[in-house]
């Protein structure tokens, strides 16, 4: 009972953590505030009880929207040999069975009593529950659990959650991308540790974040030289001889990168490390080698958001600047010098934050480009709304050879163009378009069948390989070294 | 480095944020080959779970002969290799090569030669048991939820087809218990792990996971069942898993084993079980080309020398579409993943 706090911080809700509510299959991701009042299923509700319990507690929502953990189920429901019919020949559905009004229901919740309690009420108040079978019984308590039972668990975030969670909620922000075409995209990409990925999604950010989830952050990667470092490293595990390994470049379009299904994962900041981002208007320049980023030429993306930015400003300091002109006209030139003083002094100010922004931009344009410009990146997701034929022709270049790229789209037809496009390209190998399939099962003694309503399409996705583009060499070329007539035949393999 | 010697020492650690707790669990993984002398090791050669851009000695490489059609190769200096377009030498052909290359082979056809990963892995392994295919483990793999670090318990090792895709995705500081009752396979699958570059990042374990269970108690964070009876291995999954929670997973091709293995999962407090299956489309891309209908000619068609041309006589229309293959994999196995609550 008494947890050991230490070993268990890790799994308990702080403050400022990124969650997600469920209750049955809905979710919302969400960020623990306190004394914030939060909507969750058309309920209003307070996340400040949370905080110090232990992630996948579920929570009664009490009166005033508090929540109360729940306390562990007794095994009463099942157990109880139930009074139940055959079949359902003589039962008429009248819409009458029900003694309890919407009105009794109401007061019922209105005095504070629990799911549980109404569900058990309505049972006693059907005149038709104990001819029901068995399953329909269960059936029946199952969907008034669904209506009136009043919980909300709270989740870590996770891939898996979080796909699930969109797809169900806001399938439009993703393109429609369903759970599991999103797992095979992470799979035939290659997702892992240490590569350098490449993404260009307008998924709300949830290809990102589920792309970075598995990418886990930054590690530092060690050559050990000597058995005297080894034992040197493991005495101070940060001790790197090797720098970065394993970075995102989110490619974007547009104004700037939308991150949001990204940040509800709550990744820990060294995650954000490994994230670049880059302009999709300056590719053509930096495979062409005109981008600068050394910000002689401002480029007229950067200019354009500076515009805005710097209207923004200006407002609220032509205000404050006008309201001290019409203070005292008095010319008392040392006053007068003084607030002009000020006014020069904040506009410098302003100036060298506007300048260090700026400069922040620059770098880590920089930083963008140097991962870029090597051409050697390890993968390619793309998941979006634009064309995908153009999007990857413009993208591929930025691949190592034998290195796969994974296209989703949500219309078949469009990835055929794809697919042409690759072929007639050239330098792409085992391109293939594929949709999967995806049910669901009920398994429960005597009740096993597929679900009744399945997804009707999760989109498509075109996945291949790069390889090299330069000519090869024959073989034919006459090695002296050779040993003559050595055959090897990988017997297991062949045929 | 020097021929013979094995793996790669290398040691990967995270960078820990000083200022916050870490939401991940982060180890130091070691494994020294040789541990007399190390020799200076190139910080990127082959592994299943590290990219590397030149074929060299030792590795294992995939050769890729067209759709469909690809063939591992253990590259060795001096051997040959026999395709159907004929021999890599891979001396001349591979050993210093990029990966990614196309390779002409002596018969004159080409072949391209590429990096090893789990998928391409999965496809041109050499099967000792029907294995998982890459739509499954994908699935799979996002259901565990798992990651870099991720402690993974499983069984049957079979062919070391989820195997090798696990480590790759828990690479580099997780670890994975891999038990295969099969004495020859285990031996068979820890030798690929070897070659594969991925030993230190495993442990195989010969015995029957529904007698002996997975040889670690508490640590792991997602087990996978794939056994003739799993609901015998539940309470050893289990086990298994850390104290304060878990995922599961076991596939089954049979209904009548899935109800048997959601009813031990129930008996043992495994709660959010669901059970599905994934099945995957092949759209084969093609251009067709349809003849048009002749209707005669149209005499209410407007007068005109180009307006009707040659339309009816020899026309077709070519039309980009796409076939589904003839037969396609209808059934694999149902996968059911539940989650075991804190104990």
């Amino acid at each position: 009972m008494a947890d050991n706090g230490d070993e268990d911080s890790e799994y308990r809700i702080k403050v400022g953590d990124c969650v997600v509510l469920k209750r049955g299959d809905i979710f919302k991701a969400m960020q623990i505030q306190l004394g914030k009042k939060v909507i969750f299923e058309k309920q209003w509700i307070f996340l400040d009880k949370t905080v110090g319990q232990l992630y996948s507690t579920t929570f009664d929502i009490v009166s005033g929207g508090n929540l109360l953990p729940q306390k562990p189920k007794n095994a009463d429901d099942a157990s109880d040999a139930k009074e139940a019919g055959t079949d359902n020949r003589n039962i008429v559905d009248d819409g009458k069975s029900q003694k309890l009004t919407r009105d009794d229901i109401e007061t019922l919740k209105e005095q504070g009593l629990k799911g549980q309690e109404i569900i058990q009420q309505l049972i006693d108040n059907s005149s038709t529950f104990r001819d029901k079978t068995e399953y329909a019984q269960d059936k029946y308590i199952k969907k008034k659990k669904k209506k009136y039972e009043n919980t909300v668990t709270i989740l870590k975030p996770s891939c898996r959650i979080l796909a699930m969670m969109y797809h169900g909620r806001e399938p439009g922000k993703i393109c429609h991308l369903r759970y599991d075409t999103l797992a095979q995209m992470l799979t035939l990409g290659n997702v892992h540790a240490g590569s350098k990925v490449l993404v260009f999604e307008t998924c709300a950010g949830l290809v990102l974040g589920s792309v970075m989830e598995r990418m886990g952050g930054k590690f530092v990667l060690l050559t050990l030289q000597s058995l005297a470092v080894a034992h040197c490293i493991i005495k101070q595990p940060l001790f790197p001889l090797h720098s970065g390994h394993g970075s995102v470049v989110q490619m974007y379009p547009g104004g700037g990168p939308v991150r949001a299904g990204m940040e509800s994962f709550g990744f820990p900041a060294h995650f954000h490390d490994t994230l670049h981002e880059f302009p999709i208007c300056h590719v053509n320049a930096l495979l062409a080698g005109t981008l600068d980023t050394t910000g002689k030429h401002s480029s007229a993306v950067e200019k354009q958001s500076d515009k805005d930015k710097e209207k923004e400003q200006n407002q609220p300091e032509a205000e404050q600047a006008g309201e001290q002109q019409d203070g005292p006209e008095d010319p008392n030139m040392e006053t007068v010098t003084a607030e002009e003083a000020r006014v020069e002094k904040e506009k410098k100010e302003k100036e060298k934050r506007k300048e260090a922004k700026a400069q922040e931009k620059r770098m880590k344009l920089a930083a963008a480009v140097a991962q870029l410009e090597g051409r050697n990146a390890d993968g390619l997701i793309i998941a979006s709304r634009f064309h995908p034929s153009s999007v990857v022709m413009g993208l591929l270049k930025f691949l190592a050879p034998s290195r796969p790229f994974v296209i989703y789209s949500q219309y078949k037809e469009a990835l055929i163009e794809c697919f042409t496009k690759l072929k007639e390209h050239g330098g792409t190998v085992n391109v293939r378009l594929t949709d999967t399939w995806l049910r669901h099962y009920q398994v429960l003694p005597n009740r096993t069948h597929p679900l009744l309503l399945m997804s009707g399409g999760g989109g498509y996705l075109l996945s291949g390989t790069t390889v090299a583009t330069d000519t090869a060499k024959p073989s034919g070329s006459q090695r002296v070294e050779e040993p003559a007539a050595k055959r090897q035949k990988l017997t297991d393999t062949e045929g | 480095m020097q021929e013979n010697q094995q793996t790669i020492c290398t040691a990967f650690l995270c960078k820990t944020d000083s200022s916050s707790s870490e939401d991940y669990n982060r180890r130091l993984l070691i494994k020294l080959q040789t541990p007399t002398s190390l020799e200076k090791c190139d910080a990127f050669t082959m592994s299943f779970v590290e990219y590397s851009d030149v074929i060299q000695d030792g590795d294992v490489a995939i050769v890729y002969l067209g759709i469909d059609s690809t063939m591992p190769i253990k590259v060795q200096k001096g051997a040959q290799t026999q395709t159907r377009y004929g021999v890599i030498r891979h001396s001349t052909d591979l050993i210093g090569q990029r990966y990614g290359s196309k390779v002409t082979c002596s018969k004159g056809g080409w072949v391209h030669v590429l990096h090893p990963t789990p998928e391409l892995w999965t496809v041109s392994l050499p099967h000792r048991t029907q294995i998982l295919y890459t739509t499954d483990i994908a699935t799979i793999t996002m259901m565990l939820e798992l990651k870099p670090g991720s402690v993974v318990c499983e069984s049957g090792t079979g062919s070391g087809s989820l195997s090798h895709a696990i480590l790759r995705t828990i690479a580099p500081t997780g670890h994975l218990h891999t038990v295969e009752f099969h004495q020859q396979r285990a031996e068979k699958v820890a030798e690929e792990f070897k070659e594969h570059r991925v030993d230190h990042l495993v442990t195989v374990r010969n015995q029957d996971v529904c007698k002996d269970g997975f040889g670690v108690t508490g640590v792991a964070d997602a087990v996978f069942l794939d056994i003739p009876s799993p609901w015998e291995a539940v309470r050893h999954a289990k086990t298994a898993l850390k104290r304060q929670g878990g995922r599961v997973c076991s596939f089954s091709p049979c209904i009548e084993q899935v109800q048997k293995t959601c009813q031990a999962l129930m008996d043992q407090g495994f709660e959010e079980l669901s059970s599905v299956e994934v099945l995957l489309r092949v759209h084969d891309v093609r251009v067709v080309s349809m003849p048009l209908p002749d209707f005669g000619p149209d005499p209410s068609a407007p007068p005109g020398p180009d307006s009707r041309g040659e339309a009816p006589n020899h026309a077709s229309i070519a039309l980009k579409t796409t076939t589904p293959p003839r037969e396609i994999p209808g059934h694999t196995g149902y996968l059911t993943f539940a989650t075991k609550p804190r104990t």
